[in-house]
């Protein structure tokens, strides 16, 4: 009897909520019966920074541009976009347009660059690490470009209230359209590399399904709703900045296969075309900007000022590369921090469908099944498995499910 | 349904709500080159009116897209701001609709909305411990991010007594506390 209860206590024993071991922290509990998953519940918060706390108490309104891009280290332009969005919003402030443009610019690049990155994580997730170092040898272009044009290759400090802080000029347009072309003539291997390859197809389709339904009455948002069918995009929907001016047209599977099934292989679609929109995009972009300042104040402490005497509040919407980012800002006149700062990323949302796609799947399946949602905190890092029958709990790391995984595609292989 | 214009949503709340309907307002603005419309709506309801609002949400736009709910601690009461969109799915047609409810902080209570809109539970959580919001009738009433030896009875987002305290915040170095 005492036997039994050491035994139990080893399984329930977590090895830390944050295991230096592993990439991102979320944990998922999964109860499964014998190989399916018929329960999963979601743990968050195991990072959470108090970072909207300390845009109301600590920091002001300018200096909270450069925490916002530290919200995410992948989504560092749509965060802040979002955020100065708001703020213009909130004080009634107005960016010249050619900074409009500028803002769209960075924020394709970055789409391109996270596209890539997912790309590389997915098929690692199913043990296909050829096209891992694949996609991310092919994503250092767009990072040698995004440093070419913001100085930085992670966090860009490009972004003001009321403008940008660099321009692009006509000088960098040749080295810009280079990297665009050098993406054109590889779209056409990428996409016989992801959608045509034999076992990445036995992998995704008909994986990780999520209905169009479910997808609206869950909120889910930016490719993960649009590979259920579903045309949401704020690019398109409520465009900001330079995206007005553009006829934009949120990307679905159907363009592809001609209908729309919801599962990790659509999702696989629905970014590849993304990449391709994006380069039109900024194509575009640079044909249009117009000239001018790109900067509605450029003193930085009168600037300051104007928002500490303001009083409002507003709402920025940006689509993020994993969907919309919606920044709610309070500005209340003489203060200089912010009233009220609430951020949503699309994660977030994003996270309430995957007990939905999960149910009824394997084990092997939950790694490349999560990270089709190239859900922020990273990959499934720890799961919790409760098998039904037997009643017990294990933890099972990220290296034992990634295990699993793999080994199902050697197995499909052979 | 065919759409509304943004007058025309705000006077259809007027007649669905009566009483309940406290007050509203239209943002625009032109934006870049070809100065197309950005535009939000912002309507204010009592409490009581609350449900019926977001149902006359939901019957507007089938599946109303429900961004977050934000909440601001105004001193004698909490005001929460379900963010909605309704419209998505077509270029340039898209609306916000920000539905602002007050609550006195005497009684901070406010019905879920997790059996109109499913996707309502995570926000709604969150709501529920950062600000002190009870959620009556929430399906799952765990904590979604604060850690579990969070102290009870304490809500970082509020600004009175109720906040995080002090024994749980860093000074940085050259700053007064608070």
């Amino acid at each position: 009897m005492i036997q039994e209860e050491t035994k139990k206590a080893t399984y329930t024993i977590p090895v830390g909520p944050i295991h230096p071991a592993l990439k991102e922290p979320i944990r998922l509990a999964l109860t499964v019966d014998g190989e399916e998953i018929v329960d999963v519940d979601i743990f968050a918060g195991q990072v959470h920074r108090g970072i909207e706390w300390l845009g109301m108490n600590r920091n002001n309104a300018i200096q909270n541009i450069y925490l916002a891009e530290r919200i995410c280290g992948i989504c560092n332009i749509c965060h802040p976009f979002a955020y100065i969005l708001a703020v213009e919003q909130a004080a009634g402030i107005t960016p010249p347009p050619r900074a409009d443009y500028i803002r769209a610019i960075t924020a394709e690049m970055e789409r391109i660059h996270s596209h890539l990155l997912w790309a590389g994580v997915a098929a690692h997730e199913i043990g296909f690490d050829t096209i891992f170092y694949l996609a991310w040898r092919v994503r250092e272009e767009i990072m040698d470009l995004i440093e070419y044009v913001t100085g930085n290759r992670v966090t860009k400090a490009i972004f003001q209230i009321g403008g940008v802080r660099r321009d692009i000029t006509e000088e960098q347009f040749p080295r810009i359209r280079q990297s665009l072309d050098y993406y054109k003539s590889l779209f056409g291997q990428l996409k016989r590399v992801f959608l045509d390859d034999k076992t990445i197809r036995m992998r995704t389709k008909n994986v990780g399904i999520l209905k169009r339904e479910d997808a609206l009455k869950l909120l889910t948002v930016g490719p993960s709703c649009r590979a259920s069918g579903v045309t949401k995009d704020v690019r398109q929907d409520q465009p900001y900045a330079a995206y007005a001016d553009l006829d934009i047209k949120a990307v679905t599977p159907d363009m592809v296969t001609g209908t729309v099934v919801g599962d990790v292989y659509d999702r696989i679609i629905v970014r590849l075309l993304e990449v391709k929109q994006s380069i039109e995009i900024i194509e575009q972009c640079l044909e249009k900007m117009p000239p001018g300042p790109i900067l509605a104040q450029p003193k930085t402490a009168v600037l300051l000022k104007t928002l500490t005497q303001a009083e409002g509040e507003g709402v920025g919407r940006a689509e993020a590369p994993r969907g919309e980012v919606i920044h709610y800002v309070r500005l209340e006149a003489g203060q200089s921090t912010l009233a009220t700062w609430k951020v949503r990323a699309p994660t977030y949302v994003n996270l309430m469908s995957v007990p939905t796609i999960l149910k009824g799947m394997q084990i092997a399946d939950v790694p490349i099944a999560f990270a089709s949602f190239d859900p922020c905190m990273s990959c499934t890092n720890r799961v919790v498995v409760t098998d039904r029958a037997s009643g017990g709990n294990s933890v099972m790391s990220y290296e034992e499910l990634s295990r699993l995984s793999v080994e199902k595609t050697k197995e499909l292989l052979r | 349904m065919e759409k509304l214009t943004p007058q025309a949503i705000i006077d259809s709340f007027g007649k669905k709500l009566g009483e309940g309907f406290i007050g509203s307002s239209i943002y625009e603005r032109e934006i870049a080159v070809k100065k197309n419309k950005f535009r939000s709506l912002w309507i204010e309801v009592k409490k009581s009116a609350f449900r019926d609002a977001v149902a006359h949400v939901c019957h507007i736009q089938e599946y109303p897209h429900l961004a977050i709910i934000s909440s601001s601690d105004l001193g004698t009461e909490v005001e929460l701001i379900y963010h909605f969109t309704i419209y998505y799915g077509e270029h340039l047609q898209e609306l916000s609709l920000g539905l602002r409810v007050k609550l006195p902080k005497s009684d901070l209570t406010i019905p879920t909305i997790t059996d109109l809109i499913p996707g309502a539970l995570f926000t709604e959580r969150e709501t529920q411990e950062m600000m002190g919001v009870e959620v009556v009738g929430i399906p799952d009433k765990r904590r979604l991010f604060l850690p579990e030896d969070f102290p009870e009875g304490a809500y970082p987002w509020r600004k009175d007594e109720k906040g995080p305290p002090n024994d749980m915040l860093r000074v940085l170095p050259g700053r007064e506390p608070k």
